[in-house]
């Protein structure tokens, strides 16, 4: 006899037949999807509208309606507000689309990975290579082999290489735990913030000094459309729906390492797998928007508040809410001190860190 | 079926098992007893696949562990090892149904059924009412059950237990042990408690530096001149018309490498 006998059969008369509030939990889910769904699709109409010139969500609709599926036909809006519209703030919301929802889930993965609720997706040192490759285009042409995608291209390179570094550190021995990975993580981070700094004062340029710096704060000004746009939102959907497969593995591996093998997910081959396709993702999102902070670390915090912990909830929750975040910090960067821009780090930074320390003050009280 | 045959495992150079042989029968309890450092949590390592011993073999129903796949081991065998919870804060429900894990492809859901084996294998150990609390915030003996359930909801028909009693009381103590061993699931529990091994298990095994010091019935193990010289404690043994029951003191002697 084997357990299986623990369980009625499903004719008989089912004293289980509550499920657990199993119900009510879909309940729950379905309403926050769809109502972060629609908080998404307003957010895009209305941050588009917003800016220096002003146009009116129903603008911009028929704008985009006009562009994607051919209606309405008649232009009734002028062509600079169309060109404002479909050339430029488009695929910049878009952009903060896609890096918002990366961010997001990246640090839910991330956490889960490491078994720490403050790891963020910069904490594989992908950013700091990132920067390095970012630094040595701006200023010394690195990549200049990819013409006007140089810098993106060398971020990414200099952000894969960083990965590969902390992966095979981490790795002596065969396995990858969660300290040896957070060790890996900041000393790889270190040493590439080193060389990032030391290209700054060797290229002795104040003008390049300034604009690695605001790369490194981050910014969706380089957005339009175009091959690396295409490939960020590709690399970012495939994530999403890789973390969405994985959402009972990422639940077995925050336990424990032993649990997560008890339950069929060899913990190390997980970790591997995790790895490859976050710093992908990641990679590609870094080298498209720079170094974008507190996203990875605050919205998957957010977003376990909502619908509590397991995976499957959290990734598109958390994917959905730091989509919103991402557009209106842009849109926040993109107007305070209009006609300057802001680097959008700071907004984020500044939205980010008191609110973290409000669910600090909440874990302590709910005893976590 | 588990059996263990001739498995060492070392760490680095320390080894730490030493051929160590174990069998559990379909449906018997068999349990692990020994001092600290006598290599009994390695051994339950080696037996649900987290450690491959450097030599012997560990073997499920007669087929090598290292040669089933981890979800097919995980559908046949069930472990409730002592492991933190970590951070998240994943309810009772959420917790129990990651025993279903290993029978949904990647692709599935939970569905209704796996529900209802959640919510069974809950009542089964009088945990039905913690469902929707967080795991983290539950009381030693709390999480202790609701981990006996997750393994009752992974449906297998082996199962591993190591100090399952830990943190308990001794009204818990019994009653998770009379549990596991009315489950009529082949089963292999590492214990502390030779008293309750004595009353629980239906054989035992007692290592000792990673050798199987004696194994047998808990008659033929629990006697004073087989324990005395492992544990290095004075044992009174105590044939009860309810079973064995075991008294210690501590030897008269000076501990070695001691000046009087």
């Amino acid at each position: 006899m084997s357990l299986t006998g623990a369980v009625p059969e499903p004719h008989v008369e089912d004293p289980f037949d509550d499920d657990l509030g199993r119900a009510a939990q879909r309940r729950r889910t379905v309403l926050w999807m769809g109502g972060l769904s629609a908080g998404l699709l307003v957010t895009v109409v209305l941050a588009v509208g917003i800016g220096a010139v002003g146009i009116d969500p129903g603008t911009v609709a028929r704008i985009v309606g006009h562009h994607t599926l051919g209606s309405p036909a008649d232009v009734t809006w002028t062509q600079a507000e169309d060109s404002i519209v479909w050339q430029v703030r488009l695929p910049r919301v878009l952009l903060g689309v896609v890096v918002g929802a990366a961010l997001a889930v990246c640090g839910v993965a991330l956490q889960a990975m490491v078994r720490n609720l403050l790891a963020d997706p910069y904490l594989l040192g992908v950013t700091s290579g990132a920067s390095t490759g970012a630094a040595a285009a701006i200023l010394f042409g690195l990549g200049a082999g990819f013409g006007e995608n140089a810098l993106p291209a060398s971020a990414f390179l200099g952000a894969l290489a960083a990965s590969a570094a902390v992966f095979v550190v981490a790795r002596a021995g065969g396995r990858i735990t969660s300290l040896r990975l957070l060790m890996a993580g900041v000393a790889v981070g270190y040493a590439l913030y080193a060389a990032t700094s030391f290209l700054i004062f060797a290229a002795d340029s104040a003008e390049g000094a300034r604009s690695v710096l605001f790369w490194l704060l981050g910014s969706l000004g380089l957005a339009r459309w175009g091959t690396p746009l295409a490939i960020v939102v590709v690399v970012v959907a495939l994530t999403l729906a890789a973390l969405l497969l994985w959402s009972r593995r990422l639940d077995a591996l925050a336990i424990g390492d032993e649990t997560a093998h008890t339950l069929g997910v060899p913990p190390t081959r997980f970790r591997v797998q995790l790895l490859v396709v976050v710093s992908l993702c990641i990679g590609a999102v870094v080298a498209a928007s720079g170094g974008i902070g507190f996203v990875g670390l605050v919205i998957p915090h957010v977003a376990r508040r909502f619908v509590g912990a397991a995976h499957g909830r959290v990734v598109p929750v958390a994917a959905l809410i730091g989509a919103i975040f991402l557009v209106w910090a842009d849109v926040a960067a993109r107007t305070l001190l209009e006609p300057r821009e802001l680097p959008i780090g700071i907004i984020t930074a500044l939205v980010g860190a008191p609110f973290l320390l409000i669910l600090v003050r909440r874990f302590h009280s709910a005893g976590v | 079926m588990i059996g263990a045959d001739g498995v060492s495992f070392a760490y680095g150079d320390t080894l730490v098992l030493d051929g160590a042989h174990v069998t559990a029968a379909p449906g018997t309890v068999v349990g692990l007893i020994g001092p600290n450092g006598s290599g009994k949590t390695t051994l339950l390592r080696t037996l649900y696949g987290a450690l491959a011993p450097k030599a012997g073999l560990v073997t499920l129903d007669e087929t090598p562990v290292g040669e089933l796949k981890p979800r097919e081991l995980a559908r046949r065998l069930a472990v409730v090892v002592q492991e933190g919870t970590g951070e998240l804060p994943l309810t009772v429900t959420e917790t129990v149904l990651l025993g279903r894990a290993p029978h949904l492809s990647t692709f599935q859901r939970h569905g209704r059924d796996d529900y209802r084996v959640a919510a069974a294998s809950l009542e089964r150990v009088g945990a039905r009412h913690l469902a929707g609390r967080v795991f983290a915030g539950l009381s030693g003996g709390e999480k202790q059950r609701v981990l006996i359930a997750r393994a009752l909801a992974q449906q297998a028909d082996h199962l591993l237990l190591d100090e399952p009693t830990n943190h308990l009381d001794i009204r818990y103590q019994h009653e998770v042990l009379q549990l596991v061993s009315r489950l009529d699931v082949t089963t292999v529990v590492v214990l502390h408690d030779l008293n309750l091994a004595a009353r629980y298990c239906d054989e035992l095994v007692l290592l000792d530096g990673g050798r199987v010091a004696a194994a047998g019935t808990p008659d033929a193990v629990l006697r004073p001149e087989v324990l005395e010289p492992v544990y290095r404690i004075g044992v009174q043994r105590i044939d009860t018309g309810d079973g064995v029951q075991l008294l210690f003191r501590p030897l008269d002697s000076v501990p070695e490498g001691a000046t009087a």
